[in-house]
C-alpha cells in the first residue's frame, strides 16, 4: 500500500503526504535503515548510528544548501527536539509538552496537541523534551510531569495517559521513548532530586506497565551491596534521561544510566553505586538485566552515563564482533562487546585528571583532585547528551566535546527531603572570578578561551585516537548526523548550522540560525529531494539544495 | 531598602562605617541556611556567583519578576511558567534562608574594605586617576573600557578595590583587548565584546562597533592582560578607598 501511494505521488506530482495511508509496523522500525526517506526513531535506527544513506547532498553541492522553511515554536524554552518523519509528515515536540504534526515539505501545521504538565513538575535543567516515538498510527510522548501519553497520529487526540512516577517527588521525563515490539520504553529523570531511577515498558495499546527495572537494586538483589547499609539506595538517583538502543537479533535493549545522588558528595554514599553511570543491557521482553558495565564508580562529578549507545558490527582484531561505542561524559571513549558487556578498549578524548587511565577491565584508576583543585573534565563533562554519529562509510565515530574544560567541586552533606534538590555541594568555576560555560548558552560568550571550548571530533574506533578535530570558540551541545556522501551535519552554542567533510573535518558550509543548537540534525527525502532538519533556539529549520530553475 | 542603606553607608564621609554592614536585615543563620539551599537548588543554573544566566544577575538585587522579598519567595516557590525556572518545595524557614542568601550575594568577596570619602573619590576619578580617559559614567568619559554607570549595583567594595590594585585578576576574558590586521593591511584594535568561531565583535579604538570575519584577517591577537594600569603605586591607600566609595555610589541612570 505504501509503495502504491508513493508511486501515485511520483506519477501525479500531487504529492501531499497522507497520514493514515501508512502504518509504522514493528518490521519497519527494525529495518528503518532501509527507508532513509523517513526518520522513524529518535536516533534514526535502533543501532543509533545517526547515519543516513541519503547522498544527494554532497561535499560538492552543499554550498547551495538553502533554507526551505522554518517552524517557530510557541515557547521560549530551549528546543532539544528531534523530529520524526513518516511518509511526508513530520512530528515534533515543542516545550514543554506539545506535539506538532506538520507537512515536512512546507512546514504547515496539521494539528497541535497541547498537554499541560502539572505545576508540580520540576525538571532539573529546563522544561525540555527531546522527541517522540511512533508505532502503528500512534505517537508516544514522555512528559516533564512523568506521564507517558499515547496520541493518535491522525488527529493529535490522546489515546491513553499513564502516570509513570510522582512529579512532586522530583521525577520527570525529558527523553524520547523507544518502541520495541509491542512495548514503549521510557526512563525517568530526577538525578538532582534524590529519585530512585528506573526504566519501564508499557503496552503500546493499553498503556499498562509490562515491566520495570530499577537502576538501583533493592535489598536482596545483586548490586544492592554497592550502596551503604542505610536508605541511600532509595534516593540515589541513577536517572535515565536519554533514549536507548536495541539489537533485535540479540533481543537486548541498551541504555545509559545517570549519576548517583547526591551528585557531588560521594562520601555520603560509599560504594560503587550500581547501576549509576553504567551501560545496562536488558531483555527486551522481560526487562531482566543481561549485563552491565559501570563507567564511573562512586561518581563525585555528575558524570551521567546517559549517552546514546551506538551499536556497530565491525571487525575487531580481525574478527567480526558486535560492538557498542560510547563516548562518556567522564572523558573516556569506550568500546564494549555488546553481547557480553566485556570491555574492549578505552581512551580519553579530552583532558582528564580524575583518573589516570583505565585498567584491563575498563575500571578507572581514580586520582581525585584535592579540595579546591580543578577537575577535568568539568561538571558538564567531556561530552554529554549530544547524539554522536558513526559512519560505516568512513569507519569513524563522531562526537561533540568540551575541551580543556574543568570545574572545582565543593562537597557538602545533604539531607534528603522529598521534592527538594539533592546535590551534595556545587561545581564552581575553574577560573576564580570568571564565568565558566554552563548548562545554558547566551548570545554573548563571556567565558571564551579561558575556560575551555567546544569541538567536533572524529575518533578511530580501534585506537580511540583523534582522526581530526573541528574546534569552536564556544562550547557545543549539538548532536551529529553523518551521511553516505561523507558529510557531517552539526552545530553549537554559537548558533551556526555546520556542514563538515566527514573525512577531514574541513568546513564546507555554514548558516547562522541565530540561536544555540542543542538538538541533533536529521535527514529525510520527499519528492526525490533530500532535506536536513535541525532545531536551533526556539525554531526548527529545514534545509535542502537550491532548486534549479 | 537594603540598597538604599548601602548608598547611605557609602555616602557617609569617613565615618568608619563599612559598606558591607548593610546586610543587617537577615540573621547570619538565615544566610547560612540559604547558602546550602542555594548551592543545592539554584547554583546549577544560576551559577555560584548568581550570574550564569544571561540577563539574570542575582547579585544586582534587581529581578524581572520580583521587587520585594515576598515577590522573590513567590517566584522561587512557583517557578516562572514558560521559562527554565522550575517550582521549588521549601518550607517557610527555608525560603527565608534562600531569600536572605540571594540578598546577600552582592557582598560576595566581603573582605573588610575601608571605604573612604566619595566626594574626594570623585575628584580622584576625574583628576589624578584619569579613570574617565577610558571609562564612562553616564554621558561623560571614554567608551574604551567597561561602562561604570551602574557599577555600584553589581560589584562589592572588595572587588572594586582588588580591581584597582590588580586589574588583571578580575578582568572578564570577554573584555580583553584584541589586535587584528586585515588582508589589506589595516590594523584594528579595540575591546572584545563577543567572539565565535568565525567572527569577533569589538569596540574599536575610535569607539565604533566593528565586526570582523576571522577569514579576512592575517593576524588576530587577544592580549592576555588588561590595558588598565594598577593604581597600587599611583594612589595612596586612602585614595583607593575614596575611589571605591565613589564607585559604590554609582547606581545607574535611574
Amino acid at each position: 500500500m505504501r509503495r502504491l501511494i508513493f508511486a501515485f505521488c511520483l506519477g501525479t506530482g500531487l504529492c501531499s503526504a497522507q497520514v493514515g495511508s501508512t502504518s509504522v509496523t514493528v518490521d519497519r522500525l527494525v529495518k528503518a535503515q532501509d527507508e532513509p526517506q523517513n526518520w522513524l526513531t529518535y536516533s534514526g535506527t535502533y543501532a543509533s548510528q545517526r547515519y543516513s544513506t541519503l547522498s544527494q547532498i554532497t561535499p560538492l553541492n552543499a554550498k547551495t544548501l538553502e533554507q526551505k522553511w522554518v517552524f517557530q515554536a510557541e515557547s521560549l524554552q530551549k528546543l532539544e527536539t528531534v523530529p520524526l518523519v513518516v511518509d511526508g509528515i513530520m512530528y515534533l515536540t515543542q516545550p514543554p509538552n506539545d506535539v506538532v504534526a506538520l507537512d515536512a515539505r512546507t512546514g504547515r501545521v496539521f494539528w497541535i496537541y497541547a498537554y499541560k504538565p502539572s505545576p508540580d513538575a520540576k525538571p532539573c535543567c529546563g522544561a525540555v523534551n527531546r522527541g517522540l516515538a511512533i508505532v502503528g498510527e500512534t505517537l508516544y510522548m514522555a512528559t516533564i510531569d512523568a506521564h507517558l501519553i499515547a496520541i493518535d497520529a491522525h488527529t493529535g487526540k490522546p489515546i491513553w495517559n499513564t502516570t509513570v512516577a510522582d512529579a512532586g517527588a522530583g521525577y520527570a521525563m525529558t527523553l524520547a521513548p523507544l518502541v520495541v515490539k509491542d512495548k514503549v520504553v521510557v526512563g525517568v529523570a530526577g538525578g538532582e532530586y534524590g529519585i530512585r531511577g528506573f526504566l519501564a515498558a508499557y503496552d503500546v495499546k493499553t498503556g499498562k506497565e509490562a515491566w520495570r527495572f530499577y537502576t538501583i537494586p533493592g535489598p536482596g538483589e545483586p548490586g544492592h551491596e554497592t550502596w551503604p547499609n542505610d536508605d541511600s539506595w532509595k534516593h540515589g538517583g541513577a536517572s535515565v534521561w536519554l533514549t536507548g538502543s536495541y539489537d533485535p537479533a540479540l533481543n537486548l535493549i541498551y541504555w545509559g544510566v545517570g549519576n548517583p545522588g547526591p551528585d557531588w558528595n560521594p562520601a555520603q554514599r560509599a560504594g560503587s553505586n550500581l547501576y549509576a553511570d553504567s551501560a545496562i543491557a536488558l531483555d527486551a521482553d522481560t526487562g531482566k538485566l543481561k549485563w552491565h558495565f559501570q563507567f564511573t564508580p562512586n561518581d563525585g562529578y555528575d558524570y551521567d552515563s546517559v549517552q546514546i549507545p551506538v551499536l556497530v558490527d565491525a571487525l575487531w582484531n580481525g574478527a567480526p564482533r558486535k560492538l557498542m561505542l560510547w563516548a562518556n561524559r567522564n572523558g573516556f571513549f569506550y568500546v564494549l562487546d555488546r553481547v557480553t558487556g566485556k570491555f574492549l578498549s578505552g581512551h580519553n578524548f579530552v583532558k582528564v585528571n580524575w583518573a589516570s587511565g583505565l585498567d584491563d577491565a575498563g575500571k578507572p584508576v581514580a586520582t581525585p583532585t584535592p579540595p579546591g583543585a580543578i577537575t577535568y573534565p568539568g561538571v558538564q563533562g567531556g561530552t554529554n547528551w549530544y547524539s554522536p554519529s558513526y559512519s560505516p562509510h568512513t569507519g569513524l565515530f563522531y562526537l561533540s566535546a568540551w575541551e580543556d574544560y574543568g570545574s572545582v567541586f565543593e562537597r557538602q552533606e545533604n539531607e534528603y527531603k522529598e521534592g527538594q534538590r539533592f546535590t551534595g555541594g556545587r561545581p564552581g568555576s575553574a577560573i576564580p572570578g570568571s564565568p565558566n560555560p554552563g548548562i545554558r548558552g547566551a548570545p554573548i560568550n563571556t567565558a571564551t578561551e579561558a575556560a575551555g571550548h567546544g569541538s567536533v571530533m572524529a575518533l578511530d574506533i580501534h585506537t580511540g585516537q583523534k582522526k581530526w578535530t573541528f574546534p569552536m570558540t564556544d562550547v557545543t551541545d549539538a548532536g551529529i548526523l553523518s551521511t553516505a556522501s561523507d558529510l557531517l551535519f552539526t552545530g553549537g552554542r554559537e548558533g551556526y548550522f555546520l556542514v563538515l567533510d566527514a573525512r577531514s573535518g574541513g568546513l564546507i558550509w555554514k548558516a547562522n540560525l541565530g540561536g544555540a543548537i542543542s538538538a541533533a540534525p536529521i535527514s529525510y527525502q520527499l519528492d526525490g529531494k533530500e532535506y536536513v532538519a535541525i532545531a536551533a533556539g526556539h525554531a526548527l529549520f529545514v534545509y535542502g539544495l537550491r532548486d534549479t530553475p | 531598602m537594603k540598597l538604599r542603606c548601602a548608598v547611605l553607608a557609602a555616602l557617609l564621609p569617613a565615618t568608619g562605617i563599612y559598606a558591607q554592614e548593610h546586610v543587617g536585615q537577615s540573621s547570619p543563620a538565615d544566610v547560612e541556611r540559604g547558602a546550602g539551599l542555594y548551592s543545592a537548588n539554584c547554583s546549577f543554573c544560576h551559577g555560584a556567583s548568581g550570574d550564569s544566566i544571561a540577563g539574570v544577575d542575582l547579585r544586582s538585587g534587581k529581578f524581572r519578576h520580583a521587587v520585594s522579598d515576598e515577590d522573590l519567595g513567590r517566584v522561587i516557590l512557583a517557578g516562572i511558567p514558560g521559562t527554565a525556572m522550575p517550582p521549588h518545595k521549601f518550607d517557610a524557614m527555608e525560603i527565608n534562608g534562600v531569600i536572605a542568601y540571594i540578598r546577600s550575594m552582592r557582598d560576595f568577596n566581603t573582605a573588610p574594605v575601608a571605604t573612604g570619602d566619595p566626594i574626594r573619590g570623585r575628584d580622584l576619578y576625574e583628576g589624578k586617576g584619569a579613570c574617565n580617559g577610558c571609562h564612562r559614567i553616564g554621558s561623560a568619559g571614554s567608551r574604551m573600557a567597561p561602562d561604570l554607570t551602574a557599577i555600584g549595583t553589581i560589584r562589592a567594595a572588595a572587588v572594586l578595590e582588588q580591581k584597582l590594585l590588580d586589574p588583571n585578576s578580575t578582568m572578564l576574558p570577554i573584555n580583553r583587548s584584541v589586535r587584528a590586521i586585515t588582508k589589506t593591511g589595516k590594523v584594528i584594535s579595540g575591546r572584545r565584546l563577543n567572539e565565535d568561531t568565525f567572527s569577533v565583535q569589538i569596540l574599536d579604538s575610535h569607539e565604533n562597533l566593528v565586526s570582523l570575519m576571522k577569514s579576512d584577517l592575517t593576524e588576530y591577537t587577544v592580549l592576555p592582560i588588561t590595558p588598565m594600569p594598577s593604581y597600587k603605586d599611583k594612589l595612596t591607600g586612602q585614595e583607593i578607598s575614596d575611589v571605591v566609595a565613589y564607585l559604590l555610589t554609582l547606581k545607574g541612570i535611574n
